[in-house]
């Protein structure tokens, strides 16, 4: 009789480890798709803003049409490649970055364009969008390799393996390296 | 995610649970010495405590912010602190942004408050706001952001109300036990034994004078690695630690104090807000670790992670005992140090140019209208002003209103 109630509380007890184990990891995996959710509010953030700058700039800058035109492109590229592959939109946002740089360096010919409050105000939102866009990268990044470690150390490996946790969904994490945009430069 | 917060927990339980045996105490004596029954006296300590919890927790934010004078800005007030709180709220992993206040002090200070992360403020002085470049400012707000994210401000605000407790009822105490008592013992004398009263007064005494300073320590224990661990965490969301430790360093050149802290709110600012120009603060009575220690640690780190903060604490400390638990370390071990921000340079406005900025702000949200004349004199309204129009004293040209 004794025997059975052991085997009873040990069977209860490896129920309940096992159920917070799978919450937790769907609590991690759900946080690694929120980080990931951020990331993207931040890419439109700064599709969002292009427009508006190239107005700003378009009545300074008469002799640089193929510079705001080479930006307002690959903008429209990246935003339609959103819903893509992460690789291939991966690449667009990079394109996007370098036109970005290239335009923002031009600036510095025009003094006057630096003194336009409307433009500073800008400048100031698409710097911080930049460090916002690195930023929810770096939690992301940090989120996925918790997650990760979660998925492949014993013993939350084995409730992995059962339910069916995929690292593979996370491998997107080094390909997602490529949308990094590099730091704009106002010099 | 990151998990120091449950292992800091089960410390800091331990040692609020500490700062209560001590008010229970307090209470106990309170009840034998004047209610005859030392359930009347722990009935007494706890419903004052529980009463001042209360307030505190649905109501400790906005009496604080109200203390301190500080008043609510939104993304259009200042947009370049706006963007920095939630570039942080971003790094950190918060999922609201926490409401950012202003208070109009020359002092260099800041603080964050709030009974959870869904319901957070953080506030700085303006005078600190003026002070301090972006990557500066990002690494304070990263400390702020760092107590809302750890859970440190509901922890500090509840530990504060037993402390303030146990001062209260203590400081009655002492002051009934030497004016009133004195009638009370001599009544009393002829009933029961003069030695066994003469004894309980004693005890009492003493423990209503060292109760209060216990419970003091062990408020500026917590406080204490509250700060180590923010400094750590904001490190690691900037990925900067020059950041915060230039800022610290131009906070520790200022001399300035803050004229609406008091010793209560002390402990949730970022440096204390009454420490004396000139004097390192000591080991055990202080709320904040020593500026130059904080600063020399921050500087001495390999990479941004805990891994390296907690390295360096031990070096400096020569022990072997850490200040960030085990349980944390082990994550982002080869997060790697951003190099500064030289681009960003231009962008950020010269110091003369903040001060500007600043003092505009704080006009505007004292509802003065701000019109800036042909001749480039900035008139200030006040927002009593009736008049349709203003003459500029500087050119004498007529502005409307």
């Amino acid at each position: 009789m004794i025997a059975v109630y052991v085997i009873i509380g040990i069977i209860a007890v490896l129920l309940i480890l096992f159920i917070a184990t799978y919450n937790s990891l769907v609590r991690w995996r759900n946080q690694v798709k929120n980080a990931w959710a951020q990331i993207d509010v931040q890419l439109k953030r700064r599709y969002d803003l292009i427009p508006n700058i190239i107005e700003t700039v378009k009545g300074y800058m008469k002799h640089e049409r193929e510079t705001l035109e080479a930006v307002t492109k690959a903008r429209n590229l990246a935003q339609q490649l959103a819903s893509g592959g992460v690789g291939e939109r991966g690449k667009a946002e990079g394109e996007l970055s370098t036109a970005l740089g290239r335009l923002l360096a031009v600036v510095e010919r025009y003094p006057d364009l630096k003194a336009n409050q409307n433009f500073l105000a800008l400048q100031e939102e698409l710097a911080s969008t930049e460090n916002k866009i690195s930023f929810s990268r770096q939690y992301y990044n940090d989120s996925a390799l918790k997650y990760n470690n979660q998925i492949q150390m014993f013993p939350s490996n084995l409730v992995a393996g059962v339910t069916g946790f995929k690292v593979g969904e996370f491998f997107e994490v080094t390909v997602a390296g490529e949308r990094e945009a590099p730091k704009v430069s106002f010099t | 995610m990151w998990e120091q917060i449950r292992s800091n927990q089960i410390r800091s339980a331990v040692l609020v649970a500490g700062m209560g045996v001590l008010l229970l105490f307090v209470g106990y004596f309170l009840g034998i010495y004047f209610l005859d029954s030392f359930i009347g006296g722990l009935i007494m300590a706890l419903i004052v405590w529980a009463g001042m919890s209360l307030v505190a927790f649905f109501q400790g934010d906005n009496i604080l912010l109200a203390l301190a004078q500080a008043r609510k800005v939104s993304h259009d007030d200042h947009p370049r602190l706006y963007n920095i709180v939630e570039e942080m709220k971003i790094a950190s992993g918060l999922e609201k942004i926490p409401d950012i206040y202003i208070i109009d002090d020359p002092a260099l200070n800041a603080f964050a408050t709030g009974r959870n992360p869904d319901r957070a403020a953080v506030a700085i002085t303006s005078g600190l706001l003026q002070k301090l470049n972006r990557d500066e400012l990002q690494g304070v707000i990263g400390h702020e952001i760092a107590h809302v994210k750890n859970r440190d401000v509901l922890l500090m605000a509840m530990s504060s109300v037993l402390l303030g407790t146990t001062v209260i009822l203590a400081w009655y105490a002492t002051r009934l036990m030497f004016f009133g008592g004195m009638v009370r013992s001599r009544r009393s004398s002829s009933s029961s034994g003069g030695a066994a009263q003469l004894i309980i007064l004693a005890v009492a005494i003493i423990l209503m004078i060292l109760a209060p300073i216990m419970a003091q320590l062990i408020y500026f224990a917590i406080s204490r690695r509250r700060e180590y661990l923010a400094d750590g965490s904001s490190a690691l969301y900037t990925r900067y630690p020059e950041g915060l430790a230039s800022a610290l360093e131009k906070i520790a050149a200022s001399t300035s104090q803050l004229k609406s802290a008091n010793q209560a709110t002390a402990p949730m600012y970022i440096i204390n807000p009454f420490r004396k120009e000139g004097r390192p603060a000591s080991d055990l009575t202080s709320t904040h670790p020593p500026l130059s220690e904080r600063i020399r640690i921050l500087r001495s780190m390999a990479g941004a992670s805990f891994a390296d903060y907690e390295q360096v604490y031990q070096q400096v400390h020569r022990t072997g005992r850490g200040i960030i638990p085990a349980s944390a370390i082990t994550i982002g071990r080869a997060t790697s140090l951003r190099p500064a921000e030289v681009e960003a340079a231009p962008l950020e406005p010269d110091k003369t140019e903040r001060v500007r900025e600043t003092s505009d702000l704080m006009w505007r949200l004292g509802n003065y209208k701000t019109i800036v004349c042909d001749c480039g004199t900035k008139l200030r309204v006040p927002p009593k002003f009736k008049e349709l129009t203003v003459r500029c004293p500087h050119c004498g040209r007529i502005n409307p209103v």
